[in-house]
C-alpha cells in the first residue's frame, strides 16, 4: 500500500535506460516519504535475465510478469497487468518513461483507474498543497513539473485526490546510480493469466525492428547542437564537420528539426533528448525555453548567434556573436591549429 | 475485401506554439493567446490524411471530423470539409472548459458513442500545445477499443483487420488490430492533401449555430442548404456528465504556473574574429575543457 512504483520497460531481455534512472529517482521519493520502492516488469522470457539490471537501483520489491505474449510489447496485456497490480497495490505513485511505450500505456492506465497523468515531467518534487477553492490541504504531494505551452511555461500539476500520481520522464531527464542504502529486493514472479485476460492478446505484432542507436548524444561530452538559424540541412554538415573533429556530437533544436534540418532522434530540449555534457555550442539556436529544459546543465556553454539578444546567450559562459557560417569553419580550423 | 467504413477523425485547434514571437508571453507571464494564431494540429492533419485515404480505398467509407473547442473551432471541421471530410461535429460547452487529457477524453469517447458504429477513430499522435499524447489512448480505453499509436501509415484494412507500419524507439513495427480500434499518427506520415478548389466553394459559408451573428445576412442559405449546417453538441447532447466533463472532471490541477527565469551567468561576449576565436579555442585547450 502507498508505495511508489516504477514501470520497467525492456527490449528483449534488455533494460532501458530511461527506467533505470527512473528508479533513481523513485528511491529518493520513496525515502522522502518514507515508503518502498517497487518495480513492474513484464515480458517474455525474462526471468533470471532483467533482475540484475533492476535490483540494485534500490528495488525493495520486484513484480516479474513473464510469459508468452507480453513481448513486443502490445498495449492490452501491459495496460491489465499494471491495471490489476495496482488494484492490489494501490501506489500513491507511479513513474514511468516518456518513450513510445510509456506513452502508449501510461494514458490507457491512468483512465482505466481515473488517475490523472503529467507528460514529460523535467522535476518531481514532494510538496504540500492548498486547495483555494475547497479549501483543503493535502501533505506530501507529487509535484509533477513541465514546460508547457511549447515551452514558454512551466507549470506544476498535482493530482491531489487521485491514485495512483502518475507521471512520464524523458530519458536522461534523471540519472541513474546504483543505490548505496540497504533495500530488501524480494522478487516476485506472479501468474500472468490471474492477471491478464485470453482476449487482451488480440493485437499481433507482425513485424518488430529495432536497431541500435546510430550516435550517443546523450552520453557525449561534447555536443554541437543547430538551431533554425542553421538556414538549412546543409548548414548542418558543417556543424557535423565540427563535432568530427571534437569528437562530439550533433544535436538539434525543435525548430530545426521542423523544418527538417536533422532528424528528430537528435532533438535536444523537452520533447527530445537531455543531455549534460562538458561542452555544448549552441549554433543559430535562439533558446527557447523548451529546447533550455534539455541543456541548461551543461557544464560550458558556448553560443553562436548573429542576434547579441537571443535569450540562450543569457545562459551561456561564452558568446560569439557572429553568424554561423562565419565562425564555425573558424571554429573547426583553429581546433585543429591548436590541438596536438 | 473492402467495406465501407465509418472513421471519425479527432481533430484540435490550437495555438501555433512552433511560431512564438516576443509578444506571446504578457510581462505577468502568462501567455498571450491573441498573439498566437490558431491553427489545425499538424499532427491531425497527418491523422487526416490517412482517413482520406482510406475513403478511397473502401468505396462508401465517411469520414466525419470531431472537434472539441470555443465556437470558433468550428474552423476545424470546415478546414476537413475542403480536404475532402464528409460531415463534423463540434463539441462545445463551457462545462467542457478546463478540462485536462482525461476529462477531454472522456468528452470524445461520449460524442463518439453517440455518433455510434465507428470502425476507426484516428487523431494526430499529440497536440502541439501540450504534447502530451494521452487523448489518444485514454479515448480507447473509455470505448474499449485497441488502440495503435504512433502511428506511420494504414497498410491495408481485410475482413475487419486493419495492418499498420507504426514508429517505435529506435525502429519500426508492423501490427495487426481488429475493427473497431483507435489510431493515433505520427508527424513522421504522409503530408495532409491541400484544400480542394471545389470543396471550398462548397463549404466556405458552412458554421455552427454558435458562430453566426443574431441576424445572419446569409440565413436564408442556410435554410436552403442544409450541409452548411454543422453539427454542434453540448455536454446534454452527448448525453455527458458533467461532474466528468472540464475542469470538475480533471484528476489533475495546475498548482503553479511560472514565467522561467533562468539562472544567468556571467558569460564573455566575444566576436566573430579571427584573433576572439582562437583565443577561445586556446583557453578551452588550456584549461582542458575540450582536448
Amino acid at each position: 500500500m502507498n508505495n511508489v512504483f516504477v514501470y520497467i520497460e525492456t527490449e528483449g531481455t534488455q533494460v532501458a535506460e530511461v527506467s533505470q534512472e527512473l528508479l533513481t529517482k523513485g528511491r529518493k521519493l520513496a525515502d522522502q516519504l518514507g515508503v518502498e520502492l517497487h518495480a513492474v516488469v513484464a515480458g517474455t522470457g525474462i526471468k533470471g535475465k532483467v533482475e540484475d539490471q533492476i535490483l540494485p537501483y534500490g528495488v525493495d520489491k520486484l513484480f516479474a510478469f513473464d510469459g508468452e505474449g507480453l513481448f513486443p510489447y502490445t498495449s492490452a496485456p501491459h495496460t491489465d497487468i499494471l491495471v490489476n497490480l495496482f488494484k492490489e497495490e494501490q501506489p500513491q505513485i507511479c513513474l514511468m518513461g516518456a518513450t513510445v511505450i510509456g506513452r502508449d500505456l501510461g494514458p490507457r492506465v491512468s483512465s482505466s483507474l481515473t488517475s490523472g497523468l503529467t507528460a514529460d515531467c523535467t522535476q518531481l518534487e514532494i510538496g504540500d498543497f492548498d486547495d483555494v477553492k475547497t479549501k483543503k490541504h493535502y501533505d506530501n504531494l507529487l509535484y509533477q513539473i513541465r514546460p508547457a505551452f511549447g515551452g514558454n511555461i512551466v507549470a506544476t500539476i498535482v493530482n491531489p485526490d487521485h491514485r495512483p500520481q502518475m507521471a512520464t520522464v524523458r530519458s536522461g531527464v534523471m540519472q541513474k546510480a546504483i543505490y548505496e542504502g540497504k533495500a530488501k529486493n524480494e522478487v516476485v514472479y506472479p501468474e500472468v493469466s490471474k492477471f491478464v485476460s485470453p482476449e487482451a492478446y488480440v493485437v499481433k505484432v507482425l513485424d518488430h525492428h529495432v536497431e541500435a542507436a546510430k550516435h550517443n548524444l546523450k552520453g557525449s561530452p561534447i555536443v554541437v547542437a543547430g538551431g533554425y538559424g542553421m538556414g538549412s540541412k546543409e548548414g548542418f554538415d558543417m556543424l557535423f564537420e565540427l563535432a568530427k573533429v571534437l569528437h562530439g556530437e550533433v544535436g538539434a533544436s525543435r525548430a530545426a528539426v521542423d523544418a527538417g534540418f536533422c532528424d528528430t532522434d537528435r532533438q535536444i530540449g523537452q520533447t527530445g533528448v537531455t543531455v549534460h555534457p562538458k561542452v555544448y555550442i549552441a549554433c543559430g539556436i535562439s533558446g527557447q525555453i523548451q529546447h533550455i529544459a534539455g541543456m541548461q546543465d551543461s557544464k560550458i556553454i558556448i553560443s553562436v548567434n548573429s542576434d547579441p539578444d537571443a535569450p540562450i546567450n543569457r545562459i551561456a559562459d561564452y558568446v560569439i556573436v557572429g553568424t554561423v557560417e562565419e565562425v564555425v569553419p573558424k571554429l573547426i580550423k583553429y581546433y585543429k591549429q591548436n590541438s596536438k | 475485401m473492402t467495406k465501407p467504413l465509418k472513421i471519425v477523425v479527432l481533430a484540435k485547434q490550437v495555438p501555433d506554439t512552433r511560431n512564438v514571437g516576443k509578444d506571446a508571453m504578457t510581462p505577468e507571464g502568462t501567455v498571450n493567446r491573441a498573439a498566437l494564431p490558431a491553427i489545425f494540429n499538424p499532427e491531425d492533419l497527418n491523422a487526416l490524411e490517412q482517413a482520406l485515404r482510406l475513403k478511397e480505398q473502401n468505396p462508401g467509407s465517411t469520414v466525419g471530423v470531431l472537434t472539441m473547442g470555443p465556437p470558433r473551432a468550428g474552423e476545424i471541421i470546415r478546414q476537413g470539409l475542403f480536404r475532402g471530410a464528409d460531415t463534423g461535429w463540434l463539441l462545445t460547452d463551457r462545462l467542457f472548459a478546463g478540462a485536462d487529457t482525461l476529462a477531454t477524453s472522456y468528452a470524445l469517447a461520449t460524442a463518439i458513442k453517440k455518433i455510434g458504429d465507428v470502425d476507426i477513430v484516428i487523431g494526430g499522435r499529440q497536440a502541439i500545445d501540450g504534447d502530451t499524447a494521452q487523448v489518444g489512448p485514454q479515448v480507447a480505453q473509455k470505448l474499449g477499443l485497441n488502440q495503435v499509436t504512433y502511428a506511420e501509415e494504414i497498410l491495408k484494412i481485410e475482413n475487419d483487420i486493419a495492418t499498420i507500419r507504426r514508429h517505435i524507439d529506435g525502429g519500426v513495427e508492423t501490427v495487426e488490430v481488429p475493427l473497431p480500434c483507435v489510431i493515433t499518427v505520427n508527424g513522421s506520415a504522409a503530408p495532409c492533401r491541400p484544400c480542394n478548389a471545389k470543396l471550398v466553394m462548397k463549404y466556405k459559408y458552412a458554421s455552427c449555430p454558435l458562430e453566426r451573428q443574431p441576424e445572419d445576412p446569409r440565413a436564408d442559405l442556410y435554410a436552403s442548404r442544409d450541409y452548411l449546417n454543422l453539427n454542434q453538441w453540448s455536454v446534454a447532447d452527448v448525453d455527458g456528465d458533467p461532474n466528468q466533463c472540464g475542469l470538475s472532471g480533471s484528476p489533475t490541477k495546475v498548482k503553479t504556473v511560472q514565467n522561467i527565469v533562468f539562472q544567468a551567468k556571467e558569460s564573455k561576449t566575444l566576436t566573430a574574429s579571427d584573433a576572439d576565436v582562437e583565443g577561445l579555442i586556446k583557453e578551452l585547450l588550456d584549461e582542458k575543457i575540450i582536448g
